[in-house]
Order: structure tokens, then sequence, then C-alpha cells
């Protein structure tokens, strides 16, 4: 949606914090919504700024027209951080907070992983680790071929990162040079059952990414504004960006910051209320 | 393209995957959604010509078939009409799970070529062969499979799963100087089975290079007064449950042959639906044993697994015997 100027800037950054912090209620309500379900809560929480600043100001979209051609396309390969996810598509317009309270219920257009549907603007079905990427190169070289303007986002996890398929598209993207591709790493430290380090440390990623011909941002990835420089910056080069976003599993709430007992789990309606409060004081603060 | 008694003899000569090739090229000239994908097989999937005449229509992704099915469903969800094309068991099994979200779960349309299927490259061991794809293809959700039984055939289902509503799996096994099943051009619909001949006695069932050896044992059980009708299914999914009912109906006996294990194949699926009908006759199941044997030469490990012409026919009147 174009460059900020500073006081513009500002203001910006004001909103999308602002909508980070209703998504970050959002996530409540659906957790809570889940009950014995339960959900993917530290995972979707580390990605809250991310889809935030994509969905509240960087991507371009069409909430009357979802299937709109020039959309910018978005896929949240590591699909077990929705909730991170169906929040941003309240605020972008494509889906009500009723259906998010339909969160893991029979017949749900809301299960624990992206089912696609473009009428909610959910581009593709994810859950299996290690896929999205490559969706997303052919939605990007497709878009070449039409000569479409339009960008790809691609919402990965650190932990996804053990997968091989991973680095096959990891290696066909610079060779392709997408430079309307653009790889989300949300190095959050954690995987299902222990700390990256500990289960299968995938080290400097940014190296890594670097070193198979991406251009490469490291950014906090709670920081609106080092998020919107990175998505905004042009590059120099052909190639398709890589943005290393560190961010905290679970971030938001004490309870669940850095903890991976969250990585899935039931929220309790006490947890929920001392979640709430805590949320309503950082957003007074 | 011109489909005629001068094209199946050249195809038949040139063997399947040549002839593949051969169709792209000529669907590239009018089919301007077309893209054709290959995982570093672009010469063995007879696509020499095409790259180098429609480079913007094809995409090498290099020795990746997990990346290759991902991009050919990024390709899907944007409306482009994609072929992917690699050796038999890189094209079903090293992308399994890639196959069964993308394109069945999802439903993205990919028409999937899977090379040299079957026992065909014996010589270069069972990493090479494929006798698991039918099984494993057929139980996932939204995908069609097709074993052509010559080369004009594979034209016939390359142009039909283009048109097909879903995702397609096309099986091509034998090799260069693939026998003739159909001399001339005829009617192929993905799903209708084609009664190549009438009979009798006994039905035999056959999908691939099988067809050839059943109609060529058919000859030769018709010298033992055994009247066999021969059914060229080439779907072996869906599977055509009207040409499974008329064998019941008019033979005492079904037979089944296939290059493909003995389980999950087309005798399977001709099973699973035959045990629904009350009375059927009995089947047998002809194909290739449930292990992995010694390599070699395929004519070697057909007569191995007594999938020629001669040994079939001896098969079947040997259990014709015991029926009677």
């Amino acid at each position: 949606m174009g460059v900020c100027d500073m006081g513009n800037r500002e203001e910006m950054i004001t909103k999308i914090e602002a909508m980070a912090g209703r998504m970050r209620r959002n996530v409540l309500d659906m957790a809570l919504a889940a009950g014995a379900s339960s959900s993917h809560f530290g995972g979707g929480l580390s990605i809250v700024e991310i889809t935030a600043t994509l969905f509240g100001e960087v991507m371009n979209y069409d909430p009357g027209n979802p299937e709109w051609s020039e959309r910018d396309r978005f896929i949240l390969s590591k699909g077990h951080g929705c909730v991170g996810y169906y929040t941003a598509l309240v605020e972008a317009g494509f889906v009500t907070k009723e259906d998010l309270l339909t969160f893991e219920k029979t017949g749900s257009d809301l299960i624990g992983h992206p089912v696609m549907n473009r009428a909610k603007a959910i581009e593709f079905s994810n859950g299996s680790l290690g896929m999205g990427l490559s969706l997303g190169i052919g939605v990007a070289l497709a878009a070449k071929r039409r000569q479409s303007e339009h960008k790809v986002y691609v919402v990965m996890g650190d932990g996804e990162c053990n997968e091989g398929s991973v680095w096959e598209a990891a290696m066909a993207a610079p060779n392709f040079k997408l430079d309307n591709l653009v790889a989300i790493l949300d190095r959050n430290k954690f995987q299902q059952t222990g700390s990256n380090a500990e289960i299968m440390s995938v080290g400097d990623l940014a190296d890594k990414w670097r070193s198979f011909g991406w251009e490469v941002v490291e950014v906090d990835g709670h920081n609106v504004g080092e998020l919107y420089d990175a998505f905004v910056n042009e590059g120099v080069t052909q190639q398709p960006l890589a943005i290393v976003a560190h961010t905290i599993k679970g971030k938001g709430f004490s309870f669940s910051e850095n903890n991976n007992d969250w990585h899935h789990h039931v929220l309790s309606k006490t947890q929920y209320d001392a979640a709430l409060e805590e949320l309503n004081n950082s957003l007074a603060g | 393209m011109k489909i005629n008694a001068a094209s199946m003899k050249m195809w038949s000569r040139i063997g399947s995957r040549a002839t593949f090739g051969l169709a792209a090229l000529e669907i590239a000239k009018t089919h301007d959604n077309l893209m054709v994908m290959t995982a570093d097989t672009s010469t063995s999937a007879g696509l020499d010509r095409y790259r180098k005449t429609f480079p913007e229509k094809f995409l090498d992704v290099g020795i990746a078939e997990q990346n290759m099915m991902g991009i050919a469903a990024g390709f899907a969800s944007e409306g482009l009409d994609v072929f992917t094309t690699t050796f038999s068991p890189f094209q079903t099994m090293r992308c399994c799970e890639q196959i069964k979200v993308n394109l069945g779960y999802m439903g993205h349309k990919v028409c999937m070529v899977g090379l040299a299927s079957g026992i065909v490259l014996g010589t270069l061991g069972y990493s090479h062969c494929s006798i698991e794809d039918v099984s494993v293809m057929r139980s996932i959700p939204g995908i069609t499979v097709i074993s052509p039984a010559d080369s004009g055939e594979t034209v016939k289902a390359t142009l039909a799963a283009l048109e097909h509503s879903e995702s397609v799996y096309i099986r091509l096994t034998g090799g260069m100087s693939n026998p003739i099943v159909h001399k001339d051009d005829y009617d192929f619909q993905i799903g209708k089975a084609i009664e190549l001949r009438e009979g009798h006695d006994v039905t035999l069932i056959a999908a691939g290079t099988m067809v050839y050896e059943s109609l060529e044992a058919a000859k030769l059980l018709e010298e033992e007064n055994i009247s066999a009708s021969v059914v060229n299914m080439h779907t072996i999914k869906p599977i055509d449950v009207e040409a499974i009912e008329r064998a019941c109906r008019n033979t005492k006996c079904i037979v089944t042959v296939e290059e493909h294990n003995i389980v999950g194949g087309l005798g399977s699926a001709v099973a699973e639906y035959k045990a629904t009908i009350p009375g059927a006759p009995p089947q047998m199941i002809l194909g290739l044993p449930d292990k992995f044997g010694k390599s070699g030469e395929y004519r070697d490990l057909l007569e191995q697994y007594q999938l020629t012409a001669p040994q079939i026919a001896k098969r079947v009147l040997s259990r014709l015997k015991e029926l009677t």
C-alpha cells in the first residue's frame, strides 16, 4: 500500500499495534471457545505482528472481491499458527467474529489448520509442514508469466525448516529470480516438543537463506516498524526476500511467553480472565 | 493432432515416453495455459524438442519432486493446465504427501505422467521400478489413474487428462517398440473400458503392457477351444463397474493381468467391486508378486513372473480346468 511518510508512519505503527492487541483478544476468545479440543496458542501468538502488518498495511486485497486477480497472496505454511491468521482475517473483513467462535467446531470453516476457502481469503489448505513455499513459488511464477505485479507472502516456522522440502523450495526461488516472493521465517526458537536448539537446530537461518541466494533481512518480529520497513524494502536485486523475524513463542501473555507447554494447550476460564486483564493493562499502558 | 494408423505405428516404434513428448508439443501449439514440468528428466519424458520450442511453457525444477508438485499446485491454483513428468517412483511416492494435500485434499488439478512404470527398468534395480504406484495413487481421493495400453493410447490419455475435471496419474509402461493394441483411431473415454475381443468362457481384464499380452494369450486359448474376452481397463480409477458386471454376466472366470504388485492394483480394484456382486465368478489376479526379487532384463523378468502371453494362457487354462 505504499511507503508512509514519517508522520503517517507513527500513526500507521499505532494503528497496527492496536490491531495486534485486538487480534490477541480474539485469540483468547478462540482458544476459550475451542475448549478441550485445544489450540496451537504459542505459535499463533508469535506471528501476530507479522500478520497484522501484512493485512493491516502492506498487502493489497479487496474484501468485497476476495478472488481479485491482482490481490497479494498470503500462505501460512506453518498452518498450525492459524489463530494468528484467522484473527487478521477478521480485521481485514473476510471473516466475522462469529466465524471465529466456531473455531475447531464440527463443520466450521475455521479448523485447526487452514482449509482452502477463497471467499475467506484462505488461499490454500496448510498444516503439513514444508509445503507452503513451493505453492508460493508456483503462484509467484504464474504472476510473472501473466505480468501481474502482485506479491506472494509465505509465513514459515523455524521448526518447519527441519523439513527437507523447505530447502528444495529455498534453492529454487532464487534460481527463478522471484523478486515477487517474500518468505517470513518466524524464528520463535521452539518446536513441538522442545527448543529448536535441542530438537534439531536450524542454526543461523539468515546465513542459510543468504547462502541459498535470498536477500535476507533480520527484524524483531514484534516490532511493527521494523517489519514494515522490511516488507516495503524494494531491494536492489531480482532475488526473493527472506525476513527472519525473531519472535517470542506465546507472545503477549506472561504465562505463555517462551513456555513451550503452550505449543498446543487448553485455555481455562481462569487463565483466560488473567490473560485478558494482562492484555487490557498492556494496551492501557 | 492426427491420430491414424500411420501415427499409431510411428508412436509404437518410439514408445510411450517419447510419444508423450510429441503429444505435449502438439498441445502447446494451441494451448496458451499449458505448463509442462519436469524434475531433471526432460529427455526421458521425450521433451527435448518441447523445451526448446516452448521455453515459456516449460519448467525444470531440478531433482526435487516434492517442490515440483508444490509448484505445480501453485500454477494450477492460478488457472494453468499443468503436466508433471518424471520416472514413476519419483512422480508418485517421493512426493506422495504433496499429491495428497495439494491435488487430492485441495483439489488443484495436475496431470502427472509416471515414466517407465512397472519393471521395464529392471536392469536399474527396484529403486527405478514401480510396482506400487497404482496402489498408492488409487487410495488418494480425487486422483484418476490411467494406464494406457500402447503409445497411441498414451496420446489419447494425455488429451483426455487435459480436459478432465480432476487430477490424473498417467502410468506409462513398456519400452520402445511398444506393441500396438489399437491399430487405428478409436473412442477413448476416461472410466470407460474397451472390450477388444469377445468371448464366453473367460474374461481377461488388463491394463498397460498386459493388454497386448492378454490379447495374444486369448489367441492361444482359442487354439485350446477356450473363448476369451479381453478388456482394456485403461482407467483403473474410477474403475468401469459396468464392464466388470458384463464380464461377470458373460463368463465364468475373471482374470486380471497387470504389470504391478498383485496387492492394490488393477486386480484389487476389480475384486473390490466384484465382491459386491452376488454369485460373481472367481477371479485370478495375475501380476507381480508382493516382493522385491532379483533385478534383470525386462523380458526376462516378465518370463520369471509368468506374464508373457503363453504363460498367461497356460495359467488361465490350468485354472479353468480346476473350475470345471
